[in-house]
């Protein structure tokens, strides 16, 4: 990816694919049902034919979901420098977030029914500032762990006070 | 009088003073004068509090007109036993559960005088009192705080047992707050406000006026990390708020003439053509706008801003009074705001972030946050020298947006600027209303670099300075994308740089202190 963001200089950690497949299998989830009723819906009250229509929608959102999702996945990227942490993400609406270790208050790592089933963690960086946006998601959960405890243990060493 | 703790006036290190000092308002050509407080005499330098030779001097010093005299605050006692458990006043009850009393006994008085059932109603009203009144007194009986070395620890609740920790070394800021009724009951609530904490941290209401104002002066003085009976540090008021100006400040506002005016002339209106309709209607209006009208008035009536080794002190209002103290390095984030109509005057607004105050996101007016509900921008700069050393933000160059941002904000834009010098990052926008953002390198939580699509077309980006919650929201918007990565690359360097540079929790443990301390 052409990112003004990926300087080449940091090592920059991708996240999972498993994000991706997550996503896609919640996409899935979500449009296969409203499909199906929808197009029962329009074949009970008016011509049969009509049910196409939303099944063809579905399938049209589907493949442009399956296609961001992805992108979206693909952009998902964070680099642990020196002093700070930093996190890259985003297709359309990019961001890059700075954290410095100092100023972390505390590590969250989480994860859903679904993110465990498919093997991935959530880790969300706070800080006293409500606007942080610290989040990586998709990471598998042996590297939540390591970034945890490596996080936890480098904003010990520089905590610096509010 | 144990007033070891006394400083200024020692000339510990006199800074020149002059140019940068406070101006009065009277200079603006407005009627009313907010009094240059000895900006002229030099006693500037903040002694450090435990400094030995600073008692020798204290004589000398409290002869200063512009003192306040802590004699009185404070009785000359010894200092009490740490761990002692004490209790909130006896009155509490009362003070706290007045509403729901009052509300009992016009709700029943009221259904009683309807029905004729007046014996019925007023049993249910006095058991309903009776009920309150019980229950206040079995939650003061329950409540006990007292102060462990580094920490105040509160007992509470009757049914669930809770106990609270505030540790004194995070403390942001500490607050007296008298409501009416509790001003009429001679007591006051002392809020401690702690960083990262939800809005009811460490709150004791009721005290004694007097214990209120000697907890604080002990709390304040741990958390400093001196003598816990060193007593009341003496303040010294530094910039007031005249009536005039206040009540001008709101005559001045777009609330008064489109909210306030109308609503009160169709309250007129409804009255005398007898149409109630209308005059319910209006109420909602009316009070809300006498929320941002009067309500600024009676909140902001008498403001002092006073500044002593403790912190900055604010002490305003009318009805319910309330003195802030904010210890020196608390602040984290500060605003400058212009609205249109005070542009002619020349008026400013100042607020800030503290940490501990602003977690109330639904609360818009955030009134904890303002440091000066209105001055002159020359009183406005003054007072942000003192509270930022060495930082002239008047004198940071900011840069303009490129001008292909038009496409995507053609007016907006114009009043888009940011810079940096070594110490602060400054943000300014607004066209009609303008807004000018300040936050210290070391106080930058994190930094974030964000890009929407029609700015990722226009190669521009936006960066992000994050301050912990409050009204100041530090944004350089639509910068080019370089120039962007740029700032963040920076921010995050002299961030660093500015963390090493922050003193330890403990400010009398700091060299100069951050305020009125030394110049860098």
């Amino acid at each position: 990816m052409d990112h003004a963001l990926a300087p080449p200089e940091q090592a920059w950690h991708p996240v999972s694919e498993q994000l991706f497949r997550v996503r896609r299998f919640l996409l899935v989830v979500v449009l296969a049902p409203t499909a199906v009723a929808g197009g029962v819906l329009l074949a009970v009250l008016a011509t049969p034919w009509l049910a196409v229509l939303p099944v063809a929608a579905a399938a049209v959102a589907l493949a442009w979901g399956i296609v961001a999702l992805r992108r979206n996945q693909r952009s998902w990227r964070y680099a642990e420098r020196a002093d700070d942490l930093l996190i890259a993400h985003g297709v359309q609406f990019r961001r890059l977030t700075v954290v410095p270790y100092g100023r972390m208050q505390f590590v969250d790592v989480t994860a859903g029914p679904v993110e465990r089933r498919f093997g991935i963690a959530t880790i969300k960086l706070h800080t006293a500032s409500a606007g942080t946006d610290a989040v990586i998601r998709g990471l598998p959960p042996e590297e939540a762990a390591r970034l945890r405890d490596r996080l936890a243990e480098r904003g010990e060493a520089r905590s610096a006070g509010v | 009088m144990t007033v070891d703790r006394e400083s200024g006036g020692s000339g510990a290190a006199p800074v020149p003073e002059g140019a940068d000092g406070v101006k009065s308002l009277d200079a603006e050509g407005t009627s009313a004068a907010a009094h240059e407080v000895d900006a002229a005499d030099g006693v500037r330098g903040r002694r450090h509090p435990a400094d030995p030779r600073t008692s020798a001097e204290v004589s000398r010093v409290t002869g200063g007109a512009s003192e306040k005299p802590p004699a009185s605050l404070v009785p000359p006692q010894p200092p009490p036993d740490n761990a002692e458990p004490r209790r909130l006043h006896p009155l509490t009850p009362v003070a706290k559960g007045w509403t729901a009393m009052a509300a009992a006994i016009a709700i029943f008085g009221q259904h009683a005088a309807r029905t004729q059932e007046t014996q019925l109603g007023i049993a249910v009203a006095g058991a309903v009192f009776l009920g309150a009144l019980l229950w206040g007194l079995l939650s003061w009986s329950f409540t006990v705080y007292r102060i462990e070395d580094d920490d105040l620890r509160i007992d509470s609740g009757v049914v669930f047992r809770r106990t609270r920790h505030v540790h004194l070394g995070r403390l942001q800021a500490v607050d007296v707050v008298r409501p009416f009724i509790a001003r009429l009951l001679g007591l006051a609530e002392l809020k401690l406000q702690v960083a990262g904490g939800d809005s009811a941290e460490g709150s004791l209401s009721y005290v004694h006026e007097r214990d209120a104002q000697a907890l604080r002066a002990e709390l304040l003085a741990r958390a400093a990390g001196v003598r816990p009976d060193a007593g009341e540090a003496p303040e010294r008021p530094f910039v007031a708020v005249p009536m005039p100006v206040l009540i001008g400040s709101v005559l001045l506002s777009f609330a008064t003439w489109t909210f306030l005016f109308p609503s009160i002339g169709l309250i007129f209106v409804g009255t005398a053509t007898g149409n109630t309709a209308l005059l319910l209607g209006c109420i909602p209006l009316f009070v809300a706008a006498w929320q941002f009208t009067v309500g600024r008035v009676l909140r902001y009536f008498d403001f002092t801003l006073s500044e002593s080794p403790d912190g900055l002190r604010l002490a305003h209002g009318l009805i319910e009074h309330r003195h802030q103290t904010v210890p020196p390095g608390r602040v984290q984030a500060v605003r400058i705001v212009q609205p249109f109509l005070w542009r002619p005057k020349g008026w400013v607004r100042v607020e800030v972030n503290v940490a501990g105050y602003g977690q109330d996101e639904n609360n818009s007016e955030n009134r904890e946050s303002t440091l000066l509900p209105v001055a002159t921008r020359e009183v406005a700069l003054g007072v942000l020298s003192r509270i930022l050393p060495g930082v002239d933000v008047g004198a940071v160059p900011l840069a303009r947006v490129p001008k292909r941002a038009r496409w995507h904000s053609p007016v907006r834009r114009l009043g888009m600027a940011c810079g940096a010098d070594d110490r602060v990052f400054v943000a300014r926008r607004g066209i009609l209303r303008r807004e000018t953002d300040v936050i210290p390198h070391a106080k930058v939580q994190s930094v974030r670099w964000t890009q929407g699509p029609v700015e990722r077309m226009l190669r521009l980006a936006t960066v992000h300075l994050d301050s912990t919650p409050g009204p100041v929201r530090v944004t350089a918007s639509l910068r080019d994308v370089d120039e962007a990565l740029r700032i963040v690359d920076e921010q995050a360097e002299r961030s660093r740089i500015g963390r090493r540079g922050e003193g330890p929790h403990r400010w009398s443990a700091r060299s100069g202190g951050s305020l009125g301390g030394d110049r860098p």
